[in-house]
C-alpha cells in the first residue's frame, strides 16, 4: 500500500457552524483503486465531510486534496473528476435509461462517439437490452441503484463517492452490487462509501470509524477487529459508536 | 381469535401493472411480535397500510382484533397504532406539541398513558420544546414512537422503524419493542435489515409481494435445505470468481468476511480445495456453519448470481 498513488489526502479538515464543530481536525489518505469504508453513526459528521470532499462545502480549516486537485480553489476541477451516487438521488424517474445515461454523459462532457460506446456497453452490462426506452421510474430499486452507480462513473472519474448506495435493496442484488464496485476497484476507481451495512465494511480494504466529528479508527476490516478484539465489524461499530456524545442527521 | 388476520389479500397500483401484495396471507397471535422482512417495493408498506383502513384491497379479507378492515375501519382506527415509514409529524410543532395533539385526537391525555411511554419519552424529554423537524433521526423515531403509543393501542403497527438508523440506535430501538411487548401490545414490524429478524417471535420473508416463507426464525434456518460452509482465502473477491467457475458449487455468495457456499454434492468438498489450489488460493479456509436469515432469504429468491460483470475503462 505504501508506494501507492494518493488520490484523497486530508490535513487537519475541519468544518463549524456557529460554534458546532461537525467535523474536527481529520487526517487521512486513500489511495488509488481502493474501496474505503467511511463509517460512523448517525449524526457523526460524515456528510459535512463527504461535502467537502466533493467541493461542494468550503471547509473552515485545514488542507485535503482530492484528486490532486485543492478543496479550496479547484472546486470545480475536482467536481470534473469524481462521480457521486446516494440513496436518495441518483436517476431522473421520469426520463428513460437511455435519456438518463445520454444526460449524464452530456453532463460530464464525453463525445457523441465515446457517449455511444458507453452507452452500449453499460446496456449490455447490466443487461438492461430492451429496457432503453423505459422510464428509470418503473424499474425495480435494484436495477435503478446499479444503473445509477454505472452513471456514476461513465467518464471514468479518478473517484467515485457513493452514500448508503444500497439501503433497502434486496439481498442478492445488493451483492451484484457490490460485484460492480469490485470492478470498477479493480480498473483502478477508488471507492469511497458510506454504508449501515456492517457486512459490507468487510467489502473495504479499509475502513474509518467517526464518532462526533473525529475519526477515532482507520485500519483494515482484520486489524480493526483485532484492536477491538471484536469477531464482526458490527461489535467494532458497536464499541466506538455507543460512546458517542451527539446525536444528529 | 388472532388479532391480525389476513386471507388472500391482493393490491394492484397502475391498472393492475404492478403487483404489490399478491394473495397474501398469514395472522398474527394477541401479544405476538411479528416481522416482515423484506426488501424494498417487496410490497410491506401496502400490507401496513391495507390493516390500518388507509388503502383498499383489490382482493381478500382482513381483519385486526376481529374487525373487517373495510367495513368496521371506525373501530379499527381507535385501537391501532401506526409509525409509518415516512417521518410523519408535525415538523412546525414541538416534541410536547406532537404528543399532545396526538392525544387529543385519541380523546386522552398524555398522563393517562404515560407509563406506557415513560421510559422512551424521558430520553426524548429534555428536548420536549424542539421542534420535531429540527429532531435528529434517531429522536425522532422515539418521538414517533410515542405518538403511534399514547392512546394505549392494543396493535403496533411499525414500518421501517430502524431504516437509516444506525447500528446503537437500531439495537436500542428493539429492546424497547421487546419491553412493550410485555405489556401485551401486539406488535407487527417491517424490515429491511435481515438481521433483525431473529428478534421477532416469527417472521414472514416477503419478495416481489409475495410470502415465501412463514414461521420462527429458528425453523425458517432449520429449513435450509443444504449444509453451508464459509469460506476464505487470501484474495476474496478472487476466490468468489473461481467459486462461481466450479463445477463442484451450487451457491456462492459474499457474506461479509467469508463467502458462503453450497455444494452440488456433499462429497464435492476435497475436489473444490483441489480445484481452489489450482487457481492459486492460499490460505483456504472452510467450515460449516448455520444459516442467517439472510443465506435463507438469498435462498428462497431462487435466483441465480449473474457472472461478474466487466467495466470496461
Amino acid at each position: 500500500m505504501m508506494n501507492r498513488e494518493v488520490v484523497i489526502s486530508t490535513e487537519k479538515l475541519t468544518k463549524r457552524f456557529d460554534g458546532f464543530v461537525a467535523v474536527n481536525e481529520i487526517t487521512f489518505d486513500v489511495y488509488k483503486g481502493e474501496i474505503f469504508g467511511f463509517l460512523g453513526a448517525n449524526g457523526a459528521g460524515k456528510t459535512t465531510a463527504m461535502k467537502m470532499l466533493c467541493g461542494l462545502s468550503i471547509p473552515s480549516a485545514g488542507n485535503a486534496t482530492i484528486a490532486g486537485f485543492d478543496i479550496y480553489k479547484q472546486t470545480e476541477s475536482i467536481k470534473k473528476n469524481i462521480g457521486y451516487m446516494s440513496q436518495k438521488f441518483s436517476l431522473y424517474e421520469d426520463l428513460t435509461v437511455m435519456e438518463n445515461i445520454n444526460f449524464f454523459g452530456g453532463i460530464y462532457g464525453l463525445s457523441d462517439k465515446m457517449l455511444k460506446v458507453k452507452r452500449e456497453e453499460l446496456i449490455e452490462t447490466l443487461g438492461l437490452k430492451n429496457q432503453e426506452k423505459k422510464l428509470v421510474g418503473s424499474l425495480p430499486l435494484g436495477w435503478k441503484q446499479k444503473l445509477a452507480f454505472s452513471v456514476a462513473i461513465i467518464h471514468a472519474p479518478k473517484i467515485v463517492f457513493l452514500d448508503e448506495p444500497t439501503g433497502g435493496v434486496d439481498p442478492v442484488t445488493r451483492r451484484q452490487f457490490w460485484d460492480l464496485i469490485y470492478t470498477a476497484a479493480d480498473a483502478g476507481i477508488t471507492i469511497f462509501v458510506t454504508t449501515h451495512y456492517m457486512d459490507e465494511a468487510e467489502y473495504c480494504n479499509r475502513v474509518t470509524m467517526m464518532v462526533d466529528g473525529e475519526i477515532k479508527a482507520l485500519d483494515t476490516p482484520s486489524k480493526l477487529k483485532q484492536q477491538f478484539s471484536a469477531t464482526t465489524m458490527d461489535d467494532v461499530f458497536f464499541e466506538l459508536a455507543r460512546g458517542a456524545k451527539r446525536s444528529a442527521d | 381469535m388472532d388479532d391480525v388476520v389476513l386471507q388472500n389479500i391482493s393490491k394492484s397500483y397502475n391498472k393492475g401493472e404492478i403487483k404489490a401484495v399478491d394473495d397474501v396471507s398469514f395472522s398474527v397471535a394477541k401479544g405476538e411480535l411479528f416481522g416482515l422482512i423484506g426488501p424494498d417495493g417487496a410490497g410491506k408498506t401496502s400490507i401496513f397500510r391495507i390493516l390500518t383502513t388507509l388503502l383498499l384491497p383489490d382482493s381478500g379479507t382482513a381483519s385486526v382484533f376481529g374487525n373487517d378492515v373495510v367495513k368496521d375501519y371506525k373501530a379499527i382506527r381507535q385501537h391501532v397504532g401506526y409509525m409509518p415509514g415516512k417521518f410523519s409529524l408535525y415538523q412546525d410543532l414541538t416534541v410536547k406539541e406532537n404528543l399532545n395533539f396526538f392525544a387529543t385526537v385519541f380523546n386522552t391525555t398524555i398522563e393517562e398513558n404515560y407509563d406506557l411511554i415513560k421510559e422512551i419519552y424521558e430520553q426524548i424529554e429534555p428536548f420536549s420544546d424542539r421542534r420535531a423537524g429540527k429532531l435528529s433521526g434517531g429522536m425522532k423515531q422515539k418521538l414517533a414512537l410515542c405518538c403511534a403509543l399514547i392512546h394505549k393501542p392494543k396493535v403496533l403497527f411499525l414500518d421501517e422503524p430502524t431504516t437509516g438508523v444506525d447500528a446503537v440506535s437500531r439495537k436500542e430501538f428493539w429492546g424497547m419493542l421487546k419491553r412493550l411487548k410485555t405489556q401485551g401490545i401486539t406488535i407487527l414490524v417491517s424490515t429491511p435489515y435481515m438481521d433483525e429478524a431473529t428478534l421477532c417471535e416469527r417472521i414472514a420473508l416477503i419478495q416481489n409481494g409475495k410470502i415465501m416463507s412463514i414461521d420462527t426464525p429458528v425453523n425458517i434456518i432449520d429449513q435450509y435445505p443444504k449444509k453451508l460452509y464459509a469460506i476464505k482465502a487470501n484474495q476474496m473477491s478472487k476466490l468468489l470468481r473461481d467459486l462461481r467457475d466450479s463445477e463442484h458449487i451450487e451457491s456462492s455468495n459474499a457474506f461479509g468476511d467469508y463467502h458462503h457456499i453450497t455444494f452440488k454434492e456433499e462429497s464435492d468438498l476435497k475436489p473444490l480445495l483441489n480445484f481452489l489450489n489450482e487457481r492459486q488460493n492460499l490460505d483456504v479456509e472452510i467450515n460449516e456453519i448455520s444459516p442467517t436469515i439472510e443465506d435463507c432469504f438469498i435462498k428462497l429468491m431462487h435466483k441465480t448470481i449473474q457472472p461478474l460483470p466487466k467495466i470496461a475503462q
